[in-house]
């Protein structure tokens, strides 16, 4: 009976000390209630490359006058995105619409119709490389510039006409102005050179488009 | 129709461009010398002001390797990508500015691409989308069209595509692929019909990382066409394009 209890006693004293051994190890004394001797008065700052935004990609709207050879000058609309590879080099997709009208012989004779209404409906897409040359400045008056480029474009796309899609070559030159670096005007000219076989045989046709159009980067 | 989508996307592009415009980017401190402001993103811009090591200058927007800036005196300019990695940070590190390199080509996961070649004596044209599964297979959606004497088709396919060294310059790939091909006649044809049919292609090529986020790629591919006469029809295509990635 009396070992019994001394061996309660005994673990708990055991309990005891060891208790007071780990609060002394959490709290050491005189310690507890000071301010670190130096205060960290860095404040960090978090820089993030993502946060910089990106602006490769240039979309935007165009309207301009499309001569389709025997088909007469029609107006032309379009949307254009651009994506910029590096500074000299982008990737160029447009895709425009215009309704043709009739050729000269058609008006003549008076009575013979070459194609229906929706024959006559225009439309084409382009995808091409553009490659930026002669980069700078343009100058308005005498204080205001802003950054212009000419640049080269060519490619290839499809051009659906007279019921065909027709496979279609472009090659084109181009001015862009950036009044606001967001923000860029373009004037484009353009030749499309496709094969047509409409009047009898077969020959390679090349058709102008000059066109203005407005872009945003982002 | 037309003027409404014109109107929209106007108005699409205004909102997206204006919010970019208001986004403030980080403030990074001159390290070098000096750093040289142009007016515009390529190295035939004019330099118009000079900023001195210890500046501080808020990034702006980047247009492909060039970085937009803002100096303390509220100028603006584009500083090369260059100059901006020599730039520190608020913790005093290095600016450290993603420049593309081969590293983010192995380990990239969405690209998109464009070919052009011939597709059984027709002119094709075709764009895909692809989705890295694993660092070798790569799942595409193609895209094409193919523009001929005779007929025009257009095709769409969902390929699996393995590039046997993903991690070099320069890999071989395998595709094996299962679509449909849609042929119209010319309409100056007469007496011809227009069909759809199922395809399965299988192919090889070779493709190259160039720069920055550009891949070269071409490849030959045989398409089998299921078609609803006895015999199948096989072409034989050859493509070479770019492809970029994200």
């Amino acid at each position: 009976m009396e070992s019994r209890f001394l061996v309660l006693l005994l673990i708990a004293l055991l309990a005891l000390g060891l208790g007071g051994c780990a609060s002394q190890r959490s709290v050491p004394p005189g310690q507890a209630a000071q301010p670190p001797v130096i205060e960290p008065d860095v404040e960090r700052r978090e820089i993030e490359t993502a946060r910089i935004d990106t602006e490769n990609i240039e979309i935007g709207i165009y309207a301009g006058q499309l001569s389709v050879e025997d088909f007469g000058v029609n107006s032309v609309a379009g949307a254009q995105f651009a994506y910029h590879i590096s500074e000299d080099l982008f990737l160029d997709l447009s895709y425009g619409q215009s309704d043709t009208e009739p050729t000269s012989f058609e008006r003549l004779s008076g009575a013979a119709q070459l194609l229906t209404d929706s024959e006559r409906e225009y439309s084409y897409y382009n995808l091409s490389f553009g490659y930026n040359i002669l980069p700078g400045e343009s100058f308005f008056g005498r204080n205001r510039a802003i950054n212009s480029s000419l640049y080269v474009i060519g490619g290839v796309g499809k051009t659906r006409f007279a019921g065909d899609d027709r496979f279609t070559l472009n090659v084109g030159v181009g001015v862009r102005l950036m009044p606001l670096d967001w923000l860029a005007v373009h004037a484009d000219f353009r030749d499309y050179i496709y094969d047509i076989d409409l009047l009898g045989e077969e020959k390679t046709t090349h058709n102008l488009e000059a066109r203005l159009g407005v872009t945003f980067f982002f | 129709m037309r003027k409404s989508l014109a109107t929209s996307i106007l108005a699409l592009c205004l909102y997206a461009a204006t919010c970019g415009a208001q986004a403030e980017g980080p403030v990074v401190t001159v390290q070098d010398p000096f750093i040289e402001l142009r007016s515009g993103p390529g190295r035939g811009y004019p330099v118009f002001y000079v900023a001195e090591r210890g500046e501080e200058v808020v990034v702006l927007r980047r247009r492909t390797d060039w970085f937009q800036v803002r100096v303390t005196r509220g100028e603006e300019g584009w500083v090369t990508l260059e100059e901006i990695s020599n730039t520190l940070d608020g913790d005093g590190a290095v600016f450290d500015v993603p420049g593309f390199d081969i590293e983010d080509y192995t380990a990239r996961r969405w690209e998109v691409g464009f070919q052009y070649g011939d597709f059984g004596g027709a002119n094709v044209i075709s764009g895909y989308g692809g989705f890295g599964l694993t660092e070798n297979l790569q799942l595409e959606i193609w895209a094409g069209q193919a523009l001929g004497r005779f007929s025009d088709s257009t095709m769409y396919s969902v390929n699996v595509t393995h590039l046997m060294f993903p991690d070099k310059r320069v890999t071989p790939l395998f595709t094996l692929g299962a679509g449909t091909i849609e042929t119209t006649p010319k309409a100056t044809l007469v007496g011809t019909i227009d069909r759809r049919d199922s395809t399965a292609q299988a192919g090889l090529g070779v493709r190259t990382y160039l720069t920055r986020r550009l891949i070269f790629r071409a490849e030959y591919k045989t398409y089998v066409i299921f078609t609803s006469r006895d015999d199948n029809e096989e072409i034989r295509e050859w493509k070479a394009g770019f492809s970029f990635f994200f």
